[in-house]
């Protein structure tokens, strides 16, 4: 039963006029954490409640162990759902709640008291059998929906922005049960969010939505650090964009000309080069550069590296201290900080005492990145 | 500390419920256990006369009579204002329902009452149209029997039961349906088993609002009642002190009234501190 496979064919779906799946195909291996990713209107909410029998798709299959299961009503399906707002039954006690879909099956009573109990014992709730939902904080609420979605041994357990209502150490506590929990059952989760953080913590592979659309699929390096157009590279954590025309491709070295800034060096690798299509001189390219991997200092970089780096002497415009890390936001000097020349870096506090003079704002610094440490997201015709 | 004022702010509402309800129930209560006077009114002597006379047969017909009209306007009631005040609650025009709902409020309860008989009447709206449909010949007796009062006594209280189902349906979170039906249940059984005992308070008060009212009704079995069978307790009331002049029974009828539907709403009370302990000796 557990770690079923999902295939998701050609989804469209349509609220009046507006498009909100369009030609959506994925494939979740058995037992996979699979994130849907996206902004908010971006359709995963949708896809899960298409997933789970709650709306009916104009076009496409979906198929669970190679069963498609549309035509059958949400009772009927073997999968479970985790609600936004947990939708625990008010009049119900706890016990009472996880054990709603076995009474339903018409378990014995030794049965269902034996499941209820490992349940509850799995999600950490032994002790509050008789309490209303009411009387349990977000915490608990949260727990007691994980437990009646599992008592029923779904294939595929179904999550619907479940974090979302609780604050942000409750969020990353219960993110790693969820993947504890995930680990011991081996059920197939698929797991709806709009935080980035919380899809690339704990999934295997996420799928990045956009208006309808998958924009990407992948694994959450491959998300982070090779996105798969601007959108992506926004939407996932923090990044520097910079669009430019191609000057030269030598190899895996790719010279892109920017406004303000000059030549930008982007290596690539081989599998990436190929990817791209028509990829010659002349066409319009953007770069991404996560502000991590961009350094800063009063002083210049050694010149012997010049030919993979890119520096730029630049003004500090606005420092944010964050503790384990400070944001600088810069522009290039004798610019006035508009599109391609402001620049985030963020440096990482990694001792006690910072490694040279202290950046202030206004200070003119030197920022510069690696070759390597820059991907070339999209090309298009001028 | 401060000084607790509670008694004198609530000095105005108790005066008045005590001069006003509670005062006149008293006198009904001593007037049912004192002899008739001779044209009306009473003699100051104890006498259980009044509830003597309740074992009379017809008496005993008529209390069964408008229990079973009552309880039956009441079920129907139900039948009709729940999914009624489903509907308003999911719909987008709510406040427009609201006040189709309350429409009724700003006309007399007599009026509407006749013009049940211009719509029922043996040349009123209805047989005229079934007789021009082609779908009857001659027309159908409608008014003066037990249908007729039960149907009037629905239309009269059915606002009654449709607002406070709707307050509580419209506070009801339908994705506990979606929750119920990914767990298992058919669309009845999601409604059955997670949506009815969610607004058992409003379904409760809908039958009090329904039911105190018919079980006491007069004027509906009055004016579109006829026959043995439409005759009801309120009926009698009215008939005692106007005809018969016998007080000391029409106050027993109406001690009789106030136990009946007061063992409805304690029946309600009980009904809910069982439940109540019943949870708590399951906790311990």
């Amino acid at each position: 039963m557990n770690g079923s496979d999902v295939k998701i064919e050609g989804i469209d779906k349509h609220f009046g006029d507006f498009h909100a799946l369009r030609n959506v195909n994925i494939h979740i291996q058995g037992g996979e954490f699979f994130s849907l990713l996206g902004p908010s209107g971006c359709g995963k909410t949708t896809l899960l409640r298409i997933l789970a029998g709650f709306e009916s798709p104009a076009a496409g299959l979906v198929r669970i162990n190679g069963r498609n299961i549309l035509p059958l009503p949400p009772n009927k399906r073997h999968t479970n759902m985790i609600f936004q707002n947990y939708a625990l039954f008010p009049h119900l006690t706890v016990f009472e709640n996880v054990a709603f879909p076995l009474r339903l099956k018409k378990l014995g009573r030794r049965e269902i008291d034996a499941k209820v109990e490992e349940y509850l014992a799995l999600t950490k709730l032994a002790g509050q059998e008789y309490k209303k939902p009411a009387q349990l904080s977000g915490g608990q609420k949260q727990r007691v929906a994980i437990a009646r979605a599992l008592v029923n041994g779904p294939e595929v357990l179904l999550l619907d922005e479940p974090l979302s209502a609780l604050d942000a150490k409750l969020r990353q506590h219960m993110l790693i049960e969820l993947d504890t929990i995930h680990d011991k059952t081996g059920i197939t989760f698929i797991y709806v969010t709009h935080d980035q953080q919380e899809a690339l913590s704990v999934s295997d592979h996420i799928a990045v939505m956009n208006e309808g659309r998958i924009v990407q699929v992948g694994n959450p390096t491959e998300i982070y650090e090779s996105p798969a157009d601007v959108f992506v590279a926004n939407f996932i954590g923090e990044a520097n964009l910079f669009h430019g025309t191609i000057a030269s491709v030598e190899g895996e070295m790719v010279s892109v000309e920017v406004k303000n800034m000059g030549i930008l060096k982007v290596t690539m690798e081989p599998g990436d080069l190929e990817g791209m299509r028509d990829f010659q001189p002349g066409k319009q390219a953007s770069i991404t550069v996560r502000p991590e991997k961009i350094n800063i200092a009063l002083e210049k970089p050694p010149d012997l590296l010049q030919d993979v780096f890119n520096a730029f002497p630049c003004v500090v415009d606005e420092v944010i201290y964050n503790g384990f890390q400070s944001k600088f936001f810069v522009k290039l000097s004798g610019t006035g900080g508009n599109g391609n020349s402001a620049i985030k870096a963020f440096k990482q506090h990694m001792s006690y005492y910072s490694a040279g003079p202290e950046i202030n704002w206004k200070d003119r610094v030197w920022v510069w990145w690696k070759a390597d440490d820059a991907y070339l997201v999209e090309v298009h015709d001028a | 500390m401060k000084k607790n004022h509670g008694l004198l702010y609530t000095l105005p509402t108790g005066l008045w419920v005590t001069v006003f309800f509670l005062v006149p129930v008293i006198i009904v209560f001593l007037y049912s256990f004192l002899d008739r006077g001779e044209r009306g009114g009473i003699v100051w002597r104890f006498s259980l006369e009044a509830y003597r006379d309740m074992a009379s047969p017809t008496f005993l017909h008529i209390l069964v009579i408008t229990m079973l009209i009552s309880l039956a306007a009441t079920v129907l009631t139900l039948l009709v204002a729940l999914p009624c005040a489903y509907y308003m609650a999911r719909s987008k025009r709510k406040s427009l329902y609201l006040f189709l709902i309350i429409i009724p409020f700003l006309t007399n309860f007599l009026i509407r009452i006749y013009a049940w008989q211009a719509i029922l009447g043996n040349s009123g709206f209805l047989n005229n149209l079934l007789i021009r449909a082609g779908l009857i010949k001659n027309h159908i007796q409608f008014l003066y029997n037990e249908w007729a009062v039960i149907i009037v006594l629905v239309y009269s209280y059915l606002p009654y039961a449709i607002l406070p189902l709707y307050s509580t349906i419209e506070k009801f979170d339908f994705s506990l349906l979606e929750a119920a039906r990914d767990l298992g249940t058919s669309h009845p059984g999601s409604i059955l088993r997670v949506m009815v005992p969610n607004i058992r308070a409003g379904i409760v008060s809908a039958v009090l609002f329904t039911f105190i009212p018919t079980f006491g009704a007069y004027a509906v079995p009055k004016l579109v009642g006829g026959g043995k069978n439409s005759f009801m307790l309120g009926n009698i009331i009215a008939d005692e002190i106007l005809v018969n002049r016998n007080w000391p029974f029409a106050s027993a009828t109406s001690i009789l009234i106030t136990l009946v539907t007061t063992a409805a709403l304690g029946l309600y009370v009980l009904a809910n501190k069982s439940a109540a302990r019943a949870a708590q000796r399951k906790k311990t």
